[in-house]
């Protein structure tokens, strides 16, 4: 099932949206629910090493260096703190799961994740503290969009079947 | 040893992701500098065999607009090639060229990025080489970068590392182009000095100075103009003729003295 969404969403962020180019510059990153989406209870190594991967494939794609690696590495160290912040001590316990949380703390965690994602990228990409509001822009924006686009994918591939 | 050891398996996430994050950031780094190309590039064997899967089909979608474009620049061709009625004969030994001209076909291209590359479905095989100039039929494109068998990877003229020797048309004052990142119909031109007289709306091509590209093709037209910090030098804006967003069919122009005036001038640089 990873295996599957992995190399879809690599697909997907590569063939589709990074050539939207909404208004010359928003390119959702769509790949940010694969690390959205991940089993809670996996080995963190094993998550940490594929985050970079999945950034690091889709840097050589997209000719960006290694700022996607960069960046998804990051969300996936933090990610548990992230996770802590947003539903409490409560989703170390076994029974935790992702869909019995509430809406609002599930686009909560992916609107971090997303921002934290974003604020990496973009510095990284820009390297110059002089261009922070193109900086600020570009997080805004592009923002804002992957959130969208993912909260639609996400509605659209959930896992529960009624 | 044994806290070592310790130490080692309680911090092995975090030190992890150190290793990776250093990784990453020194890839970047080592890229950004002006000499170093890139390592890893989209001008492989699986993205590019991706890349020209997925470009062969949206390719159909505007192979008019493609054609129009092609047909025009045609036209400007033969209107040269007819007012000029002592060109009838062509020379016959291509090693006598000064430039050599292949085509290729752009498989990815972005222009949302601050260090924008394309990627073309040609490479060493049929002859492409790193320093070689890219244009398209409307202006110039940008310097190959880095070549494998089958394809290659162009720096975009939409790249900040990106500068080419250009100059205003019908004089000799040449600045160099380069990109500030914010707008992809807009390149900036530097040096140009304060005596020269500019217009709004002027013509700038590429300049003579340049070992890759030939005199005189078309950039773009100047949009603004002010006098920069130092108040000795302008600063231009220039809208672009091409339209970086869509881009198709590009010719790769080799001069065959490039690499000899290179070399030259990177003799004298070692001798500074």
């Amino acid at each position: 099932m990873n295996a599957v969404r992995f190399l879809l969403l690599i697909a997907v962020q590569v063939l589709v949206f990074n050539k939207l180019n909404f208004f010359g510059f928003i390119n959702p990153m769509v790949y940010i629910l694969f690390l959205y989406w991940y089993p809670i209870k996996e080995n963190r190594t094993a998550f940490i090493s594929i985050s970079f991967l999945l950034g690091f494939i889709i840097d050589i794609f997209s000719d960006t260096m290694a700022l996607h690696a960069a960046s998804s590495v990051t969300i996936a160290y933090l990610r548990p703190a992230i996770m802590r912040f947003v539903f409490g001590v409560n989703f170390e316990f076994q029974s935790f799961k992702l869909s019995n949380t509430t809406l609002v703390q599930q686009i909560t965690f992916l609107a971090l994740l997303i921002i934290t994602h974003h604020l990496l990228f973009f510095t990284l990409e820009i390297f110059s503290f002089s261009n922070l509001l193109i900086i600020l822009k570009k997080v805004v924006f592009t923002g804002a969009a992957t959130l969208v686009v993912c909260l639609l994918l996400r509605t659209l591939f959930s896992v529960k079947k009624e | 040893m044994q806290q070592i050891i310790n130490f080692i398996v309680r911090y092995k996430t975090t030190l992890l992701y150190l290793f990776f994050m250093i990784l990453a950031i020194s890839f970047t780094v080592q890229s950004r500098s002006y000499h170093r190309s890139m390592v890893f590039n989209s001008a492989n064997y699986i993205t590019g065999s991706i890349y020209e899967k997925s470009s062969n089909i949206s390719n159909y979608f505007n192979l008019s607009s493609e054609n129009q474009k092609l047909l025009e620049e045609n036209k400007r061709l033969r209107k040269a090639l007819a007012n000029h009625p002592g060109i009838d004969t062509i020379l016959q030994d291509t090693s006598q060229l000064k430039y050599t001209i292949t085509t290729a076909q752009i498989i990815k291209n972005s222009y949302a990025y601050p260090n924008n590359y394309i990627t073309l479905n040609k490479g060493s095989k049929q002859g492409l080489k790193q320093d070689m100039g890219v244009i398209s039929p409307e202006g110039v494109l940008g310097i190959v970068e880095h070549t494998t068998a089958n394809f290659a990877s162009v720096q975009s003229i939409l790249n900040s590392k990106s500068t080419i020797n250009a100059k205003i048309k019908n004089t000799s004052y040449f600045g160099s182009l380069t990109w500030d990142g914010k707008n992809y119909n807009v390149v900036q031109l530097e040096d140009i000095p304060r005596l020269v007289n500019l217009n709004i709306g002027d013509t700038i091509v590429t300049g003579a100075m340049s070992s890759i590209f030939p005199e005189d093709i078309p950039i773009g037209t100047i949009q603004k103009f002010d006098l920069n910090e130092s108040k000795s030098f302008y600063s231009i804006d220039v809208a672009l003729f091409n339209d970086m967003t869509n881009l198709r069919n590009v010719y790769v122009i080799l001069n065959t003295d490039g690499p000899e005036i290179r070399e030259l001038e990177s003799k004298i640089k070692n001798e500074q």
